[in-house]
């Protein structure tokens, strides 16, 4: 069984001055998992995000990485090793285009990335990979403007196209659907159902119907500890969970 | 070595004052100054002029040299600067380094470029020496201690206790909050950017004595400024004056003991510091 | 060919118009041969601020103390052919290796911190060398600087003569060189990462790019590249002065980059032929008060923006 674990953290701790972000948090995603991360506001999702990717250094606890402990590697060893996120609110390359922010990721990810005398996509599997990107998250068209002038939902898939450029084992997506339009929720959420089947994913999200539709497992954290896991199901109907978002105790059946 | 001391300690309070609104504007308006020293300048020569053709007392023109520097601070912020506080820190450093160059040459083609000397009124003058000549006071740099420590506890008084203070602080702290929250950040970026400049000219009045005053006052002294705020950070009036006495003791003990190397110690213990703590020594980490 | 392999491709290769401008920078000494001496001079600013278009243009790192490897490539350069070798092309090499040595030490100091910390701290190395090269003044001469650099001829056949033209020939091929050893490496998926790490370094490390060692890349070459400038700077006009690591050099290839247009590779070149002419002219009119118009100049083009300097038809727009 602890083979499927992909990614685990054991006691993680997280503390800013006197503030405890996260609160001795052990969580374990199993391979191919659709296991979502919900709580409310200020519950330290985001922040066990930046502790799994190295962006936060842990106070205390550790973090296992295909069986591996990466607690000391920093940001971009992880991603190396395939474990890969996307932001709540886009992360992207202004100056570059689609196209290039891509062929550029492809290429560091087909260790072509230090390579400073041949030019963007002299190497044939760049462009295609590219092509198969661009087309597969409906940015074609727009490859060549630059991101500065991308409207918000091109940008919003451009910011998942990154993310899976990185040839992602264990991916960690952050309220992907965050600020997108009723109307574009459906192409990101059908692009995110079609991810590939041994890829582990993350979700964070507050949009229920994205949870539910998505997730086979679930996270719930309350004020930086997880309160309790277990199945869509199983969380719909405990009493702990609807308290700590509706407050009422169960009065919402 | 006491002597050293006391005279590092002057330097490095002087030098509290002239950075004071650097490391305030930074923090503030996370605008990089370059032309600061530029108000320093104008305060310094501001009293010698006043002094010189208007026959004005000493003592009354350095509180002269503040209003004139403040006043000169706000109408700047108010037409140009403010256009300046979204564009890149690139711009603003090239901005302010054009303002300097403007502030130099316009200095030397009016008054020319050699250096100026104040006459201290008399009081002010003399030396007072202690335990035998170990401690050796200059009434002047004894003067300007004291009236740095006063201003220090007014600035800790109005930052803590006034109602502008907690202004300023919290716009400092999250820009967009404060406005949220009804302060008026224009006010506040407008005041604050006035007191800072009439800082740097009070402290440039009182230091023309003790520095030196030419045209290229604010090109000989901006490092020195910057150090104190890339040392001492931009979250509060102790880091910059921890920050600004070290700077004002080391340079003087530099020179003192070891006059080859001169600046050079200073220079080194500045990257040193950089490098171990990039956020400045004394910040709370931030910007 | 796919889309995305035809747009890769197109975006790499040189335009037109690039061959046609070098075409003509390369017969500037034939065309003007009695300002020989004055190309050599601009071409070997241009390259210095090529240099900094690496790390400011396309990197994002904001120096105010790039003369520091200008400074160290010069004394290298003219310490070299005094005491050890006087050929040109080996002076050079040495000069470009010992300040990709000192680029390389550098680097470290500029990987972590805010705007403000690179700023101090570039500023900070540039002061140090002026100062170290004022006291050692046994080595460098100090504040006299160092005289009588003698320079063989280079290649063993071309002697630098008095008009200039060897020397407008050396530098000029010279900045030759670079600037397709650059347009290669800004191309690349290396110079690609330094633009993003520039645009956004968060996300640039969440794609696995290891940002300090490209960093640390980025700046040693811009380093050696600016001490190749000093180094000839000091070869084709016979000494170096302290000068070579003053604030004022610093200042100047910035704005001059700044004018030129960064990120680009060309705006180096262009800031610097229409820095060097305004220079010209206007230190002709009012000679001791270049400072100020250059002051004022910098005011205004930074209060209209950067990228309006090149399209005079957004200048009555508002931003």
């Amino acid at each position: 069984m602890s083979a499927d674990i992909v990614l685990s953290c054991e006691g993680l701790v997280k503390r800013f001055g006197g503030i405890t972000a996260t609160d001795k948090v052990s969580l374990q995603l199993l391979r191919g998992a659709r296991h979502a991360l919900i709580g409310p506001n200020g519950a330290g999702k985001t922040t066990l995000i930046n502790l799994f990717t190295g962006v936060l250094p842990p106070t205390a606890g550790s973090i296992r990485l295909l069986g591996k402990d990466i607690s000391h590697l920093s940001p971009h060893q992880r991603v190396q090793r395939g474990l890969v996120r996307t932001f709540q609110i886009n992360q992207l390359f202004d100056g570059l285009t689609p196209l290039q922010t891509l062929a550029m990721t492809v290429s560091q990810h087909l260790g072509m990335g230090a390579t400073a005398l041949r030019p963007l996509g002299h190497d044939p599997r760049v462009a295609k990979r590219c092509e198969n990107l661009l087309s597969q998250f409906h940015l074609l068209e727009v490859m060549d403007h630059p991101t500065q002038q991308l409207a918000y939902g091109k940008r919003r898939l451009l910011e998942m196209a990154i993310a899976m450029a990185c040839e992602p084992s264990v991916l960690l997506l952050d309220e992907p659907v965050a600020g997108v339009p009723a109307g574009e929720r459906e192409e990101l959420l059908r692009t995110v159902a079609a991810l590939p089947a041994d890829v582990s994913v993350l979700l964070i999200e507050h949009d229920m119907d994205l949870v539910f539709s998505f997730a086979k497992s679930m996270t719930v954290m309350v004020n930086g500890a997880v309160l309790t896991e277990g199945t869509p199901a199983e969380m719909a109907a405990d009493a702990r969970v609807r308290e700590v978002y509706l407050g009422h105790g169960g009065k919402h059946g | 070595m006491l002597t050293l001391l006391f005279d590092g300690v002057a330097y490095g309070m002087l030098l509290f004052i002239l950075s004071i609104g650097l490391a305030v504007t930074l923090g503030l308006m996370n605008f990089i100054n370059l032309a600061h020293g530029a108000f320093a300048m104008a305060g310094g020569y501001t009293t010698v002029l006043l002094m010189q053709h208007a026959g004005l007392p000493f003592l009354l023109c350095v509180p002269l040299a503040f209003v004139f520097t403040a006043l000169l601070g706000a109408v700047m912020e108010a037409t140009l600067y403010r256009r300046m506080y979204n564009k890149p820190h690139l711009d603003q450093v090239l901005f302010s380094i054009g303002l300097t160059f403007m502030a130099v040459a316009g200095v030397d083609y009016f008054v020319g470029s050699t250096q100026q000397l104040v006459q201290l009124p008399e009081f002010l003058k003399g030396r007072t020496e202690l335990w035998d000549g170990a401690l050796g006071m200059g009434h002047y740099r004894l003067a300007i201690i004291a009236v740095c420590v006063v201003l220090t506890l007014v600035l800790q008084l109005l930052l803590v206790r006034t109602r502008f203070g907690s202004q300023l602080r919290a716009a400092v702290d999250n820009q967009r909050v404060a406005a949220g929250l009804g302060i008026d950040v224009n006010k506040v970026f407008l005041l604050t950017f006035a007191v800072g400049s009439g800082l740097a000219g009070l402290g440039g009045a009182l230091g023309a004595e003790v520095l030196g005053l030419d045209p290229i006052f604010p090109l000989k002294f901006m490092i020195y400024f910057l150090i104190v705020v890339a040392v001492g950070g931009t979250s509060g009036l102790t880091g910059p004056l921890l920050a600004a006495l070290l700077l004002g003791i080391a340079d003087v003990a530099g020179k003192y003991y070891i006059p080859k190397l001169g600046a050079f110690i200073v220079y080194s213990l500045m990257i040193v510091i950089l490098l171990w703590r990039p956020q400045g020594l004394f910040s709370r980490g931030g910007k | 060919m796919n889309r995305s392999a035809l747009s890769l491709s197109l975006a790499a290769k040189p335009r037109w118009w690039e061959f046609a401008l070098w075409a003509f920078l390369l017969s500037l000494p034939l065309l003007l041969p009695t300002h020989a001496l004055l190309i050599s001079e601009i071409t070997v600013i241009a390259l210095f601020a090529m240099s900094l278009d690496l790390i400011l243009g396309y990197s994002g790192i904001l120096s105010l103390g790039h003369a520091a490897f200008f400074g160290m490539g010069a004394y290298s350069a003219a310490l070299f052919a005094k005491h050890i070798n006087p050929d040109p092309l080996l002076g050079l090499a040495v000069a470009t290796s010992v300040t990709a040595l000192l680029g390389a030490i550098c680097s470290l100091g500029i990987l972590r911190g805010s705007d403000l910390t690179r700023l101090m701290v570039t500023l900070g190395v540039a002061l140090i060398l002026q100062e170290l090269a004022n006291k050692l003044d046994f080595i460098t001469g100090g504040a006299d600087g160092l005289q009588g650099v003698v320079v063989g001829p280079v290649l063993g056949q071309f002697e630098f003569d008095l008009m200039g033209q060897t020397a407008a020939w050396y530098t000029l091929s010279t900045t030759l060189a670079v600037f397709l050893l650059l347009r290669q490496v800004v191309v690349s998926p290396f110079g690609f990462s330094l633009q993003a790490i520039r645009d956004n370094v968060l996300r640039a490390q969440a794609i696995g790019i290891p940002v300090h060692a490209r960093l640390i890349a980025a700046y040693t070459l811009a380093a050696a590249l600016a001490g190749m400038a000093g180094g000839l700077q000091a070869q084709t006009t016979g000494f170096a002065s302290l000068d070579v690591f003053g604030f004022d050099r610093s200042a100047d290839v910035l704005l001059m980059l700044v004018i030129g247009g960064t990120g680009w590779l060309w705006g180096g070149i262009v800031g610097a032929v229409v820095f060097k002419s305004l220079h010209s002219i206007i230190s002709a009119w009012t000679p001791q008060y270049w400072t100020f118009w250059l002051g004022l100049f910098l005011v205004l083009l930074m209060l209209v923006g950067r990228a309006r300097l090149i399209r005079p038809w957004t200048w009555g727009r508002r931003a």
